[in-house]
């Protein structure tokens, strides 16, 4: 395939070096059921993410996207194999990762700021400069005039602001987001991703991106994963070479981009049609 | 392509807005009036309609008592006091021992529904033995307390705390294991110990389950309290309901009952005062909103 070349390249997934920021090596993961049979969630699986890079992760339903962020976090430990972050290995929860979640994860109890300045509190850091910080973010979110409101008050969009804003100042070095803007409308998504890329731009974090829309996942990222159907393994690892910075609302009208996601979809097509064959034998 | 923009009447419309909006607030107010004026209606019906009957005997008012007997028995224990003492007292006493009966046993509930909501093993251990526990006939139970805490405040205290415990404990506990997993994990990664998790998740997440329970609980509290001044007490309105159950007097024993439900009016509609205050980041049910 000869359109690789222009901006698409194809790497070969090989051990991760030591200065890496996310280093996931050779790990597999498996699980018992509650009914006592043993689930392989990923198997054989290799992936690393230098520091600064913006990787995506995209596969069919349920191959294990999300269990790769839950390896970095911690929450999940591997069978075999090993994870290391920014050189170290996983051993409790660090306290340079950030997480943002697929569901509404702000606390419906507190406001838009208390929201928001939630993390540095839990880290003790002093009320009054944990508000100024909050304030500050939720400035650089747009979302100035909805410090004090509920989220129940919010927009979709807005509570994903809000959300990004009480992930972004710990300032996280590790950035780890599962499907964030899937729930979206296409408008807000585009927007939300603009604003994304602009508030990494300025932090710099490594972050793994998991989507299920191969578009955002060309859009985004420096790299993009490409999962196998269940048990998930790395089927193949594209470098993307589109200029930065990117605007969202005008790169999918870009021929290199069409041409890349033709190029990557291609090869991700097979393990949908794959997974999805196996969805309508497993509900049968 | 062409543009298309509508038509602008921005005036007319404005007007036809404002009367319309009048026109909706003009209706609220009517069917308010006529709610308030039905109930107030079917009241006055109701008690009418005793009153006549008693009056003529279709029912006979030494059994069934009367409005007007009723009144009376109210307004001779207000001016005069009841054979036991004032009525104050007696509503005083019987408040006091539900109030505390309620309190301890509310905090009990809570801090073992939490503490067994956030430990698996303990919970896995003690689940049957608080089963076994809650299906224990609770107001056989005050007989016991009679016998062992003797007929002062103490055995009707332990009577309410028993009817409250097992009712804000299981919700407690249910509200704690409902919690968000996504949120538990948010505030976790985003730093939070596990004490602080269950301070600023778990136990705002169950406070809706928590509040639920405490709305029914107090009435349980009431229960205890009234219950346990009926097997013996020297005070309280259950004793005075006994009392007059005792003397066949039928005015009593329903003058006792309403002023009971007035104390369960008035203590709920705090207690709802209170639940808005303490949620009022939950959206507003969907009838209540524009109201």
């Amino acid at each position: 395939m000869q359109s690789q070349t222009i901006a698409a390249e194809k790497l070969s997934p090989a051990a991760p070096p030591a200065d890496a920021a996310i280093a996931i090596d050779d790990v597999t993961l498996r699980f018992v059921t509650p009914d006592g049979h043993m689930m392989t969630a990923i198997r054989d699986f290799t992936m690393t993410v230098a520091r600064g890079e913006f990787a995506c992760v995209v596969g069919p339903t349920g191959c294990g996207k999300s269990t790769t962020l839950n390896l970095v976090t911690g929450l999940l430990r591997p069978t075999t194999g090993n994870v290391r972050v920014m050189g170290n290995p996983v051993t409790d929860i660090s306290r340079d990762i950030g997480f943002v979640f697929q569901a509404d994860a702000l606390f419906p109890w507190r406001s838009v700021i208390d929201n928001v300045a939630a993390g540095p509190l839990f880290r003790g850091t002093p009320k009054k400069e944990a508000y100024e910080k909050a304030r500050d973010w939720i400035g650089r979110v747009g979302l100035s005039r909805f410090e004090k409101h509920y989220p129940h008050q919010l927009s979709g969009g807005m509570r994903k602001r809000a959300a990004l804003a009480q992930t972004f100042i710990n300032q996280p070095k590790i950035l780890l987001m599962d499907e964030p803007f899937s729930a979206l409308d296409m408008q807000t998504r585009t927007a939300m991703q603009d604003e994304l890329l602009d508030l990494w731009s300025g932090l710099k974090s490594s972050v793994v991106f998991v989507t299920h829309d191969l578009e955002e996942a060309v859009a985004l990222a420096d790299k993009v994963y490409v999962l196998t159907a269940g048990p998930g393994t790395v089927k193949s690892v594209y470098r993307i070479d589109l200029p930065r910075p990117r605007v969202m609302s005008d790169i999918r009208y870009d021929p290199k981009f069409i041409e890349i996601a033709k190029v990557i979809w291609n090869d991700l097509r097979e393990e949908v049609q794959l997974g999805q064959s196996r969805g309508l034998q497993a509900s049968h | 392509m062409t543009a298309i923009s509508p038509t602008d009447h921005a005036a007319a419309r404005a007007t036809s807005i404002v009367a319309a909006e009048a026109q909706a607030r003009a209706r609220l107010r009517k069917r308010h009036a006529l709610v308030i004026g039905l109930r107030l209606a079917i009241l006055v019906v109701f008690l009418g309609l005793w009153e006549l009957c008693a009056d003529y005997n279709i029912i006979d008012p030494f059994f069934f008592s009367s409005p007007s007997g009723i009144w009376e028995q109210i307004w001779s224990w207000i001016t005069e006091g009841t054979s036991q003492g004032p009525l104050w007292l007696q509503i005083y006493v019987t408040l006091e021992e539900t109030f505390l009966g309620f309190a301890i046993g509310a905090v009990g509930g809570i801090v073992a529904g939490i503490i067994l909501g956030r430990n698996k093993l303990l919970a896995d251990v003690f689940s049957i033995y608080i089963k076994i526990a809650n299906s224990v006939p609770r107001v056989v139970l005050g007989s016991v307390f009679i016998i062992a805490l003797g007929l002062g405040m103490a055995s009707k205290v332990a009577l309410a705390v028993v009817m409250v415990f097992f009712v804000v404990f299981a919700n407690a506990f249910q509200g704690v294991r409902e919690a968000d997993r996504a949120m538990i994990a948010n505030a976790q990664i985003l730093g939070a110990s596990p004490f602080q998790i269950t301070r600023s998740v778990i136990i705002p997440s169950a406070m809706s389950w928590i509040l639920a329970s405490l709305h029914v609980s107090f009435g349980f509290a009431l229960v205890g309290a009234v219950v346990g001044e009926f097997l013996g007490a020297k005070q309280g309105m259950g004793l005075l309901i006994s009392t007059a159950q005792g003397a066949f007097n039928a005015n009593g024993v329903f003058a006792a009952m309403i002023i009971l439900a007035v104390m369960a009016l008035v203590v709920e509609f705090i207690i709802t005062r209170f639940e808005n205050y303490v949620v009022k980041w939950r959206p507003a049910p969907f009838n209540e909103q524009g109201a």
